[in-house]
């Protein structure tokens, strides 16, 4: 039996199996997972506040666009981090693919940025569906090599192929339409931000709807216990592949918004950097959280900006600092210590 | 309706904010460097160079007060590079973009620089085609084909008949590559083999000992600078390549101070082509180190720096011309075919291409006083960029 506390907020960002011991032994699970898929005010709330740069800070937006690039990378990250507990250390790999499918699709096709979208996921999902056979062999430390190294190959191929990609001058010529024909990307960024946010809430909808469903859950049995859950009738490598080529697809999807509304894409986009930075932006919000993606990558960049607006040269022991203290004081994360604040206050 | 009126504030202080800044006496430069990461160090001597320049001509030219504001890529990042431009334009109103030490940010930069209107000044990065991007971009560093492809032709001249060429795999490799190959057949040279190295390759024996299987009179050598250059020198040593019969050329980073150091005198006589050298014997030079020496610490200028101290004369001079004027066509009118003299040499902005033209020196590593130092025994007066002089012709 489920009680109407569903709807609370410790449900909503704490962990199910948090969720589960404090509310008892689910009886009906779909219930439990319709429970979860309501909305929370928060949430309409959260969402509500994404469009206040507009008003509030309408010099910011080319910040706030590449923070929502960042966002919609970090949430590609937690379907497989967060809740299939596949440790990736080369996600970049298929936010590059999807910049330089975008780039190069406008350069040679025509630069409508829909379409440049879908090509670029549709290529990133593809790559990430013939590597998922090799990842989904494999658990732990195997994994963060496995991926960095399929990571570091990609980078060499895009620098090799000098002809293609431009190597590291970056790819030229990327030339993007304006949104449905009439929107173009300026200088202040209104157009970047606009349409990075709505890609970005799209694709959250989607996740979140992936997340509650028997699918997101089975990952998370995954996550807690890779033997068993084929006992239960849930093959693990299956459900692998299939989370690691979405998320594949959703980074694409990230790398391509980059290239779209900056209009430039180089070797970077493929970058250990990259890759290093997407975890610690999950790390940081709290993975296995919808919301932690989210969170931590509004925190890294903002703090990123402000840090190396006092100091340029030393922004990244900020970052280093505040790394430190969220992971020895906050284990899973900011998100992760406010879920436990608000259920320690809510049992009261 | 609350929030819209807090928008239309917020438009009408930006609006109102543009036109004050307008009016003021100060001209802002917005800088775009990597001051963080592997590049860092180069970031900080382009900016010891703004620096330097400022503090002999003091912070007003024109009447106007000059402004620096620092931003930080990072590192390679041109979407990084080109929202740090565009936040320089529209929220700190800057009147002049400046900076960039690597290619791809500089290029974001341009189009930054093309869409907003506003002169930016190439301070280090060497790719040709930057200064094409935007009508307002101009360069006060140099080129890469203006350095190998002066060196090329310049080994053909002087009795240098088969050579060797190997680069690192990547795009200013195959530039320096293709540069040094052009210079050097146009004058009547052969290149008798080429090879592309793995960029991130510390052994370099076999490359090496391929080339010496082929017993060319000279190797060309591009490789990044860092730890690179160290590991070249030993494996000629090592291969017994004499560098006394088989002529080693390169770039100036070859032979840049830090490489020098971890080289030692494995770097005796390499034969090397650059813009600019602190052992350059001319008097604005030695005052010029002199007093670079004395305001950071004891350190060389090196490139970096005279291309951040030029990037500022060239500001300086522009706005003298228009009177302190910063609009873009204006100014970038001024730079064309200015002339002026640098630590490095006479300079000059081209007028068609905006790129710069300069002295192209051509050293040798030598001990000097138990150090070594590229003495420069050569030059080459107003080289051109050479791929904007063979697209001219085209």
């Amino acid at each position: 039996m489920i009680p109407k506390s569903g709807n609370r907020l410790s449900d909503k960002i704490m962990r199910p199996q948090d969720a589960m011991s404090l509310a008892g032994a689910p009886s009906q699970p779909q219930e439990y997972l319709r429970s979860l898929s309501r909305w929370h005010p928060l949430e309409i709330a959260f969402w509500l506040a994404t469009l206040l740069p507009f008003f509030l800070f309408p010099t910011y937006l080319s910040l706030a666009s590449q923070i929502a690039v960042a966002a919609l990378f970090a949430l590609s990250l937690d379907i497989i981090l967060g809740y299939a507990g596949i440790v990736s250390l080369g996600h970049a790999a298929f936010f590059g693919i999807g910049a330089y499918a975008a780039g190069l699709f406008s350069k040679f096709v025509w630069g409508e940025p829909f379409s440049g979208l879908l090509i670029a996921a549709a290529m990133a999902a593809l790559i990430g569906y013939l590597t998922s056979f090799i990842i989904a062999r494999f658990r732990h430390l195997t994994l963060i090599m496995i991926t960095l190294g399929l990571g570091l190959l990609l980078a060499e191929a895009a620098n090799s192929a000098g002809w293609l990609t431009g190597g590291s001058d970056g790819l030229q010529g990327v030339k993007i339409w304006p949104v449905f024909g009439y929107f173009k990307f300026d200088l202040y960024g209104t157009t970047a931000y606009g349409y990075s946010l709505a890609v970005l809430f799209l694709v959250f909808l989607a996740v979140r709807r992936l997340i509650h469903s028997p699918f997101g859950l089975s990952l998370r049995g995954i996550r807690e216990n890779w033997t068993r859950m084929p006992a239960v009738g849930a093959d693990s490598r299956a459900h692998i592949r299939k989370a690691y080529t979405i998320a594949a697809a959703i980074a694409g999807i990230a790398g391509a918004v980059i290239a779209q509304t900056t209009q430039t894409v180089s070797l970077e986009a493929l970058s250990f950097e990259r890759s290093a930075d997407v975890l610690v932006m999950l790390v940081l919000g709290g993975a296995g959280r919808l919301y932690g993606g989210l969170v931590g990558a509004i925190i890294f960049m903002v703090a990123r900006d402000q840090f190396s607006g006092i100091a340029p040269q030393y922004w990244y022991f900020g970052i280093g600092i505040l790394l430190i203290l969220v992971v020895m004081l906050l284990p899973n994360g900011i998100l992760g210590g406010l879920a436990k604040l608000t259920a320690r206050w809510s049992r009261k | 309706m609350k929030i819209m009126r807090i928008a239309a504030a917020g438009l009408l202080a930006s609006a109102v904010g543009i036109t004050a800044a307008n009016a003021q006496k100060t001209i802002k430069i917005g800088v775009v460097l990597p001051y963080s990461g592997q590049f860092a160090d180069g970031a900080k001597q382009v900016d010891e160079g703004i620096k330097l320049y400022m503090k002999q001509h003091g912070d007003t030219v024109a009447g106007k007060k000059i402004e620096i504001i620092r931003k930080d890529t990072g590192g390679i990042a041109p979407p990084v590079a080109k929202r740090l431009a565009e936040e320089l334009v529209v929220r700190d109103n800057v009147d002049i973009l400046a900076g960039w030490l690597l290619t791809p940010n500089a290029i974001a930069g341009c189009g930054v620089s093309a869409e907003a209107k506003k002169v930016s000044v190439i301070m280090n990065a060497a790719t040709s085609i930057i200064v094409d991007k935007s009508p307002y971009c101009t360069r006060t560093s140099f080129t890469l084909p203006m350095v190998t492809t002066t060196l090329g032709t310049w080994a053909a001249k002087n009795g240098v008949k088969k050579a060797y060429t190997m680069v690192s795999d990547f795009a200013p490799g195959h530039d320096a590559e293709q540069g040094f190959i052009n210079g050097f057949k146009a004058a009547g040279g052969e290149i008798v083999g080429s090879v592309r190295m793995a960029v991130a390759n510390p052994d370099f024996s076999a490359y090496v000992q391929r080339a010496k299987d082929l017993n060319p009179e000279a190797i060309f050598v591009f490789i990044p600078g860092g730890a690179q250059p160290a590991a070249i020198g030993k494996a000629f040593a090592e291969r017994g390549i004499d560098t006394k019969k088989t002529k080693v050329f390169g770039t100036g980073e070859l032979t840049d101070d830090s490489a020098l150091k971890n080289m030692g005198d494995t770097a005796l006589n390499i034969i090397t082509a650059w813009a600019y050298d602190h052992n350059l014997k001319n008097k604005l030079n030695l005052d010029f180190v002199a007093a670079y020496k004395k305001e950071f610490g004891g350190d060389n200028p090196n490139f970096f720096s005279a291309g951040g101290y030029d990037g500022m004369a060239l500001i300086y001079e522009a706005l003298k011309k228009t009177k302190g004027d910063a609009d873009a066509d204006k100014l970038i009118g001024a730079m064309k075919g200015t002339k002026w003299v640098s630590p490095r040499g006479p300079m000059m902005i081209d007028p068609e291409t905006r790129d710069v033209v300069e002295t192209i020196y051509i050293r040798r590593v030598e001990k000097v006083g138990g150090k070594l130092v590229n003495v420069d025994f050569s030059k080459v007066e107003n080289v051109k960029d050479p791929v904007h002089e063979a697209m001219k012709k085209k």
